[in-house]
């Protein structure tokens, strides 16, 4: 058991992450907050890819003569492109919650869907 | 540290500690990042987890209201389900390689050869950059692809662009009122800009690249935009030039793939784009690097200028 425990945290935080950000998503109603938790969960996500990437003793993924074991390169470019792709798509989230916003007058889930249901 | 952080945002009702957190969390996820050897990463994720997704949340608080309307309850069915979710990664991370093993699935593939022939077929140290921008060219191309549409939805989400002749309150935040505030960043905001265009150019080499380059450019200019107004900020970047600067980054990257194509290449081809194959990887990669940066940095200035002249516009409306 321990021996999981020294091999395997990196999991381990990332699962605690993962769920700390899904209970947000689904126990929240403010619509902000809730993509706050999304960002979490995606940020777990990161994690779990960059330590699957991690080789240990390795170095950073840039060519050196004094430099033989490197950590894995892909995952980093995934990641890399996932950040920046996952900004934009935040600040998109967070324009139609501006506009839900004055559409409705609340960012509260609940308000908006009982004026919905009127 | 990380856990302790999530947990804050979690219970925490004050959207503006919440805010403020979560750019901890983006901070310390950063810090993570390096010492798992993803300095490409860690730099992206410092600049836009600690600097720009929390401006774009503060504008867009602002706007919404500060708190949450509802007292905080903890919901039983949701604990539940998250619990139960949580047991069964639990149990499938028994069957996940050890951390850090050299011999796990993930090192196998195609990361060996990455790391052997990047050296030779694309002639640059950074292997970051020589996956993202040769091996993985065209995926590089829909995710820049991707940021453009995000940023187009979000202008016509929020038109504001046309309106921008009528004057506007300078004092967009109460933060232009702060000698400190304004004369640090005076200081500050000319080598945050050389720092981003040195990433932009010295990416073929050490950590750096067109994303990371254009996300702290665009940092620069919110930094100048939250303290100075959004008056001074489109006196210096006209909001149409930047808009067209963002089509043009894609359409850089697209006509690299196209003058590969006229040389007899393949799409996204750079072998053929010079006699020397690995002159014509030089130039492809700088080039399409730069249509990255630009866009990228474009749309972020977009996405905030329209969240700004938002949240300018409801002030005129209150007054």
């Amino acid at each position: 058991m321990t021996d999981m425990l020294l091999t395997h945290y990196n999991y381990w935080v990332v699962m605690v992450l993962m769920m700390i950000g899904f209970y947000i998503v689904i126990a929240q109603g403010n619509l902000v907050k809730k993509l706050v938790g999304l960002n979490i969960f995606q940020t777990s996500v990161f994690i779990l890819y960059i330590s699957a990437g991690k080789v240990s003793g390795g170095s950073a993924p840039i060519l050196d003569d004094a430099i033989s074991v490197y950590s894995n390169p892909l995952p980093h470019v995934l990641i890399l492109t996932a950040i920046v792709v996952g900004i934009a798509t935040t600040a998109l989230g967070l324009a139609l919650i501006i506009r839900l916003r004055e559409a409705y007058g609340s960012a509260e889930e609940k308000d908006i869907q009982e004026q919905n249901q009127c | 540290m990380l856990i302790a952080t999530a947990i804050g945002i979690a219970v925490n009702r004050d959207l503006l500690s919440v805010v403020m957190l979560s750019s901890i969390y983006g901070l310390l996820s950063a810090n993570f990042f390096v010492t798992m050897d993803a300095v490409d990463v860690a730099f992206t994720e410092a600049a836009v987890g600690a600097g720009i997704s929390p401006l774009l949340m503060f504008t867009t608080m602002a706007i919404v209201g500060r708190y949450e309307k509802l007292p905080h309850r903890w919901s039983l069915s949701a604990l539940v389900l998250v619990s139960i979710t949580g047991a069964l990664l639990l149990v499938a991370t028994m069957d996940m390689p050890a951390f850090g093993a050299p011999d796990a699935p993930a090192q196998q593939h195609v990361a060996p050869r990455y790391i052997e022939q990047s050296g030779q077929e694309v002639g640059i140290p950074n292997i970051v950059t020589s996956v993202l921008a040769t091996y993985r060219g065209f995926d590089t191309f829909g995710e820049v692809t991707v940021i453009f549409t995000a940023g187009v939805g979000v202008l016509s989400l929020l038109m504001v662009g046309d309106r921008a002749t009528k004057p506007l309150s300078s004092h967009l935040l109460k933060a232009s009122q702060h000698k400190i505030l304004r004369i640090v960043s005076k200081v500050l905001i000319a080598p945050i800009l050389l720092f981003a265009l040195y990433v932009q150019f010295h990416g073929d080499y050490g950590p750096g690249g067109g994303f990371q380059a254009g996300v702290i450019f665009a940092a620069a200019i919110i930094v100048y935009t939250m303290l100075f107004g959004l008056d001074s900020a489109r006196q210096v970047i006209d909001q149409a030039w930047v808009r067209v600067m963002a089509a043009v980054g894609v359409l850089l990257y697209g006509a690299v793939g196209v003058v590969s194509m006229v040389n007899g290449g393949n799409f996204l081809d750079y072998d053929v784009l010079a006699k020397d194959p690995l002159h014509g990887q030089h130039y492809g990669i700088i080039v399409i690097e730069l249509g990255v940066g630009i866009t990228v940095a474009a749309v972020m200035v977009l996405i905030y200028f329209s969240f700004a002249g938002r949240l300018v516009d409801r002030g005129h409306q209150d007054d």
